[in-house]
């Protein structure tokens, strides 16, 4: 191996396969991560309007979030085969803790005195929910949607295993073949990909509150 | 009009926060609740718009019984002021002023209209409207508190300490204000506060309530600070209570009497008969328009044809018919002869305000 130790014409001799597997992480992350957030919102307003059922939901979350990935796909193999569901359910099934609880803590975070002024002026509950403590909660439910891409970014690379993948690929080529080009156009492209992730969704955060803004 | 009609409440712990509670809140009329914390006075407030609902007894809003109302429409005619300002903070003031009017779905431009004038109405800048409430000082936070309560000009204002958050001298201004308002607007309000002062200043009647949820007097403040009716609301009315009954009673409302009343030209012995017929050792000297020139003491005029012959005092301070007895109460201990002089908006004589004046008053 008199070669170095980057080949920069590995990199320009595949950039199609680069970019197939950027776009199936930024796929194998985004799917799980919009499916966790569908499930953990209504659990979040069930715990919110039903207090009890909020500790037994948060528990079969964090039962979830402790199961070994490994465990998960060979659970899954016999249903679902080496197919990408595989790869997504339990990347989903994983956002759900984080999800939940900021949603959960976003909403009870609304100052009380905030609550009753809405109560007071006549807003239905529903209503409420929506124009009023949703709106409030935005910053700790983003905080947790952060937490939670950028946590799955990093699993995503595990499904590798399973023959999914995306940049896991490519640390799988490049350790197979003792050769680090793949590995590290892989792991600087995932680090890239969760910065600009978590980016994107600090912009979110900004355009939907306004109001936390400084005064220019 | 709002009444209670023996209103109990008993919250699940056992903490009873209204115990038979009756009083009637008539139409137009601006009534304070007033008590030590945690004498149930929100809680009081809050059954009247069903954020609580009593354990017994019956509340009843311009005679029909609120609780047969379903709750968010009782509360669009109830503006609400909250202890805490409450106002939201992802909202724009204009948006929180908005509040009411666009739950009951008035349309874009009238509710647009009625926000500017409710700006200027609780003495903002329009300058206000697109700013965030963290953006404003604690004041400005409660005046838009106050003009999101009116914003759909609701006959009932139920209002919760709405001036509690401020320091005493924006409070004073957003008392007066508030009262001024209130003048024009006649609704009918509860005020909440634990001020005292603040209770006798803002209310046409006024609940004294005490820990426990007691009802201890219902009165105006005149008859309370008059008749307490207990141990209970002497202390609470507090030290100084002949001052503050005073401080409520105005010139115009006592009989002053006309004193020695002389002119420059008017000989000595004319003034020496004045003084002895009102029993002062003094007189007043007033000019042909009947403006007060100031006062002489009699043994001054010793060796003086006429009253101008001696050196007429001017006068300090005066009052007139629209000031408190305590103000001439000031004005006549400042006095080198303990009577307040009263005259009329143009500075002419009415006569005078004594101490017999203000002792006969608090009988
Ligand atoms: N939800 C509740 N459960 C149990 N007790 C309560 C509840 N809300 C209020 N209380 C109690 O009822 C009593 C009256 O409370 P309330 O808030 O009406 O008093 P307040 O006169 O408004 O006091 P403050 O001047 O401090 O605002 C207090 O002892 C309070 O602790
Ligand atoms: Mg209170």
């Amino acid at each position: 191996m008199a070669q170095s130790f980057f080949d920069w014409s590995w990199v320009m001799g595949n950039l199609g396969e680069i970019w197939a597997q950027l776009a199936e992480h930024i796929i194998l992350t985004v799917v799980p991560v919009g499916l966790g957030f569908l499930m953990a919102f209504p659990m979040a307003l069930a715990s919110i309007r039903w207090p009890r059922l909020y500790s037994p939901l948060l528990g079969v979350a964090g039962i979830l979030f402790s199961i070994p990935t490994l465990a998960l796909f060979v659970i899954m193999i016999p249903f679902t085969g080496l197919s990408k569901a595989t790869a997504i359910v339990p990347l989903t099934l994983y956002t759900l803790l984080i999800l939940l609880r900021n949603t959960v803590e976003g909403l009870k975070g609304v100052p009380s005195h905030v609550r009753e002024a809405a109560e007071a002026m006549g807003y239905t509950r529903t209503r409420q929910l929506f124009r009023i403590e949703l709106p409030l909660a935005v910053p700790v439910i983003v905080a947790g949607l952060r937490i939670a891409t950028v946590n799955t970014i990093a699993y995503v690379a595990i499904t590798a295993l399973i023959g999914q993948g995306g940049l896991g690929n490519l640390f799988m080529d490049g350790f197979l073949r003792q050769f680090p080009t793949p590995l590290i156009v892989g792991l600087v492209l995932s680090v890239a990909l969760a910065v600009a992730a978590d980016l994107g969704l600090l912009g979110v955060q900004y355009v939907l509150t306004p109001w936390q803004r400084n005064p220019g | 009009m709002i009444t209670f009609e023996s209103v109990t409440k008993r919250y699940a712990d056992g903490t009873v926060a209204a115990d038979e509670v009756s009083f009637e809140v008539p139409e137009g009329e601006l009534v304070v609740l007033v008590g030590p914390s945690g004498c149930g006075k929100t809680t009081a407030l809050r059954m009247v718009n069903r954020m609580i609902e009593p354990t017994d007894g019956r509340i009843t809003v311009n005679g029909e019984d609120a609780a047969s109302v379903p709750a968010p429409r009782l509360r669009r005619d109830m503006g609400y002021v909250i202890q805490q300002v409450g106002l939201f903070p992802h909202l724009t003031i204009a948006d929180n002023v908005a509040t009411v009017p666009s739950l009951i779905g008035w349309d874009k431009d009238r509710t647009r209209e009625r926000v500017e004038e409710l700006i200027d109405t609780v003495g903002l800048s329009q300058e206000v409207a697109n700013r965030y409430p963290r953006q404003l000082s604690g004041g400005q936070q409660q005046r838009v508190g106050v003009a999101r309560a009116l914003a759909a000009d609701p006959p009932i204002m139920l209002m919760d300490e709405p001036f509690g958050a401020v320091d005493p001298i924006v409070r004073d201004l957003l008392q007066e204000e508030f009262l001024r308002l209130q003048r024009e607007l006649k609704k009918t309000i509860i005020f909440v506060t634990h001020d005292i002062d603040e209770a006798m200043k803002m209310g046409d009647r006024v609940a004294i309530f005490n820990v426990g949820g007691i009802l201890e007097q219902y009165s105006t403040p005149t008859d309370l600070l008059a008749e307490p009716a207990n141990d209970f609301v002497v202390d609470f009315l507090g030290a100084e209570r002949n001052l503050k009954r005073l401080a409520l009673i105005p010139v115009s409302a006592v009989e002053h009497e006309t004193g020695p009343l002389v002119s420059r030209n008017d000989s000595s012995d004319h003034a020496r008969e004045a003084a002895r017929e009102s029993g002062t050792d003094w007189v007043i000297v007033t000019d042909a328009e009947n403006q007060v020139e100031g006062w002489v003491f009699i043994n001054e005029l010793d060796g003086q044809q006429t009253v101008g012959g001696a050196e007429v005092q001017p006068f300090e301070a005066f009052v007139t018919e629209d000031e408190s007895l305590r103000a001439a109460l000031d004005v006549m201990v400042e006095s080198p002869l303990n009577v307040a002089v009263r005259v009329d908006g143009d500075g002419r004589y009415e006569g005078v305000v004594t101490h017999n004046t203000l002792t006969g008053e608090l009988k």
